[in-house]
């Protein structure tokens, strides 16, 4: 009885139909797509996109160059060579970051002890050339300068998680 | 020259190239290639003389699937041409004997008047289908003629079977069959157990 | 009309049959290749929309646009030939993939007049130029000079072969009780019934009294065109089809005579077994638009297929044509042949 109604079963093709009204009805489901210029999705403060370097609000640079960033970068994407200054204060000469190498992973941010190099929102950015993505100190300090009120508000959404 | 007899020079030069390129053709693929060339223009001479069920006939049965199936065996044939070519020279004078037999023949069947089909006869009434009149015949005058085709072909057709079959396999294969017909609960067991207490 | 050909006659004199045929034959390609244009905007509409998304919308208004600016980059691109291969055979297999494709058309009905060549074995004639379009990818593959693409094309070429079988068996049956080769008359015949003379015209199409044939001949149909879920020649993943070795416009040959042998198998279902351009009740006339109208119906299937099922294994797909269509095949025209003979007979 039961391989009679199998038989019968694949002769009417029956799940065949099946599927197909699957498929069908999501033909009239709402569509999903998000129009993606004109429209985006919503983004968590913790959206992990190019990197900024933050200064202080009197202007001086966080950035202290204790390397932990360097250190802890799985990609090996960053590079710093540090000095002492005039002043006598340990700070970076060089802080580079290849967004080729990047996995935006966030560690560099997560490792950080004074909140100086940063992960934004900014994902929509381009470079013609390879070495349009080779982001040095002043790139990087810039993006942070421009950025900075974003950041700020970010951070402080996110320091209850911390 | 009218229109049909221009369109059967034009074939028939199609058709005199392509046989040429069948048997000079260094390249076996070439060769069947033009075999097929040879077959499609045949059937538009045909289609020109209406006999347009002849005509897609040849297509359909040489060049849809005979010349495809042999397409399939040269193309996997390792042809090693030089090795063929040897022997030409120790075989030119039976060939050419046969060669020119064959000539001597289609001379005569040519050139004799008893072989001539009268041209009167051929024209056709309009509104006969010649497929009707060659079904009909098929199964009424020539019925034991065909049936005797057909049980050759049969025939034919189990000895490639007999011929091919190996034996059983005895190398691991999927069987679709078993496959398709397979079940949740020929792969799957659902066991009842207590649930377990320390 | 009678003033158009008499004009044509004063300006070409002679070889204005010719040239007529000719304008007759471009009246029939040029809509034909834009039907294939805008079928693969709607494959990509539809398949985009039983995916929840909304498919190409960026190209003109709704995307209207889109298949003319996919023609155009296909134009530009560059046709790789590769190393060793037999170049004219390589330049030469696309055309012999669209070439029966478009010619097929010549016998196909639009209404019980409007046929270019109404030929007395139009059916055989279709079968006869559609089995050449094996060629194509026989010899795609084999001048492509690379292993995977030789036997792509050696799976490609066997599949259309077997599935031309169960085709042909399931046409057989349409054959017997349409009692004609004549395409024209295979849809008149479909217009006689009892339920035709109720007013229900659709009732008595083939498509019910052979229904086992008509999902065969559609299911055949969906294989021989390597559509999905039969489509082994596009599952680059898995398994390698016989175009790998083409770029450019020969690569979109192969896609156009797909598309184009789509239009083809949708005309063919519908006049074989949805009755043409007849009317599905009684009140409404019959006309072209009903062609068109259950021509997109097939098509729209075939897109839904390939929206729904997975792909089909090889060897999954040559047991179902040989193991399962072609006995069945023969099942049903002996079954036709007995119901022909008894008094049951409802084809007279």
């Amino acid at each position: 009885m039961g391989s009679m109604k199998e038989v019968f079963n694949s002769l009417f093709l029956k799940e065949l139909l099946k599927g197909m009204s699957v498929t069908g009805k999501y033909f009239f489901a709402r569509k999903i797509t998000v129009q993606y210029p004109e429209e985006k999705t919503p983004q968590s403060f913790r959206f992990r996109g190019l990197h900024a370097l933050r200064r202080y609000p009197n202007g001086e640079e966080r950035c202290i160059a204790c390397k932990l960033c360097e250190a802890i970068c799985p990609a090996m994407a960053i590079t710093i060579e540090a000095e002492p200054r005039d002043d006598g204060s340990r700070r970076t000469t060089r802080y580079d970051i290849d967004l080729t190498k990047c996995i935006f992973c966030g560690f560099c941010e997560e490792a950080c002890p004074v909140d100086a190099v940063v992960e934004t929102r900014i994902f929509e950015y381009h470079g013609e050339k390879r070495g349009d993505l080779y982001y040095t100190k002043q790139m990087l300090l810039a993006t942070g300068d421009r950025y900075e009120a974003q950041i700020a508000e970010d951070r402080a959404l996110d320091a209850t998680y911390r | 020259m009218d229109f049909p007899t221009a369109v059967f020079f034009f074939l028939a030069a199609i058709l005199i190239y392509a046989s040429l390129r069948v048997i000079t053709s260094r390249n076996p693929v070439y060769a069947a290639l033009h075999l097929m060339l040879a077959f499609f223009t045949t059937g538009g001479i045909w289609a020109l003389l209406q006999a347009e069920f002849l005509a897609i006939a040849i297509i359909l049965v040489y060049v849809g699937a005979v010349m495809v199936l042999f397409l399939f065996v040269v193309m996997m044939l390792d042809i090693n041409m030089d090795r063929i070519r040897e022997g030409f020279w120790s075989y030119l004078p039976l060939g050419a004997v046969l060669g020119l037999l064959m000539v001597m023949e289609m001379g005569l069947v040519l050139g004799a008047k008893y072989f001539q089909v009268p041209v009167s006869e051929a024209v056709v009434p309009a509104g006969v289908s010649n497929t009707k009149e060659i079904g009909s015949l098929l199964v009424t005058e020539y019925v034991y003629t065909f049936e005797l085709a057909a049980i050759i072909l049969l025939v034919g057709m189990i000895a490639a079977v007999v011929l091919t079959h190996r034996g059983k396999k005895t190398s691991k294969i999927a069987n679709p069959n078993q496959q398709v017909f397979v079940k949740a609960k020929d792969r799957m067991r659902v066991v009842q157990m207590p649930v377990e207490k320390d | 009309m009678d003033a158009l050909m008499n004009f044509g006659q004063g300006i070409f004199g002679g070889i204005w049959p010719a040239v007529w045929t000719l304008i007759k034959i471009v009246l029939i390609v040029g809509p034909l290749l834009l039907g294939v244009a805008y079928l693969t905007y709607f494959e990509r509409k539809v398949i985009g929309y039983m995916q929840v998304r909304i498919g190409p919308n960026r190209v003109g208004p709704w995307g209207l646009i889109q298949p003319i600016a996919d023609g155009l980059k296909l134009l530009l691109k560059e046709i790789v030939v590769p190393s060793r291969s037999s170049k004219a055979v390589f330049i030469i297999a696309p055309m012999l993939a669209i070439g029966p494709a478009l010619a097929a058309w010549a016998v196909v009905p639009f209404t019980d007049t409007l046929v270019l060549a109404n030929i007395d074995a139009s059916l055989l004639y279709i079968l006869a130029i559609t089995s050449m379009g094996v060629y194509g990818i026989i010899l795609s593959g084999w001048a492509s000079n690379s292993k995977y693409a030789f036997l792509g094309g050696m799976r490609s070429a066997a599949q259309m072969v077997s599935y031309e079988i169960a085709m042909g068996f399931a046409l057989i049956t349409v054959l017997m009780i349409a009692g004609s080769l004549n395409l024209v008359e295979i849809v008149n015949g479909q217009a006689r019934g009892q339920f035709a003379d109720m007013g229900l015209g659709f009732l008595s199409w083939n498509w019910l009294p052979l229904l086992p044939m008509f999902l065969v001949y559609l299911i055949s149909g969906t294989a021989e065109l390597n559509r999905a879920p039969f489509d082994l020649a596009e599952g680059e993943s898995e398994i390698v089809g016989f175009h790998v070795e083409y770029s450019g416009m020969a690569f979109a040959l192969f896609f156009l005579a797909e598309y184009a042998n789509m239009i083809l198998v949708a005309a063919l279902t519908s006049i074989l077994f949805l009755g043409g351009w007849l009317s599905p009740v009684g009140f409404l006339p019959d006309g072209i638009l009903w062609l068109f109208a259950k021509m997109s119906f097939v098509l729209l299937l075939f897109l839904w297929f390939r929206a729904t099922f997975p792909r089909y294994r090889y060897d999954l797909l040559m047991r179902l044509g040989w193991k399962v269509f072609l006995p069945l095949c023969f099942f049903w025209v002996i079954i036709v042949g007995v119901w022909m003979i008894t008094p049951l007979n409802i084809w007279n």
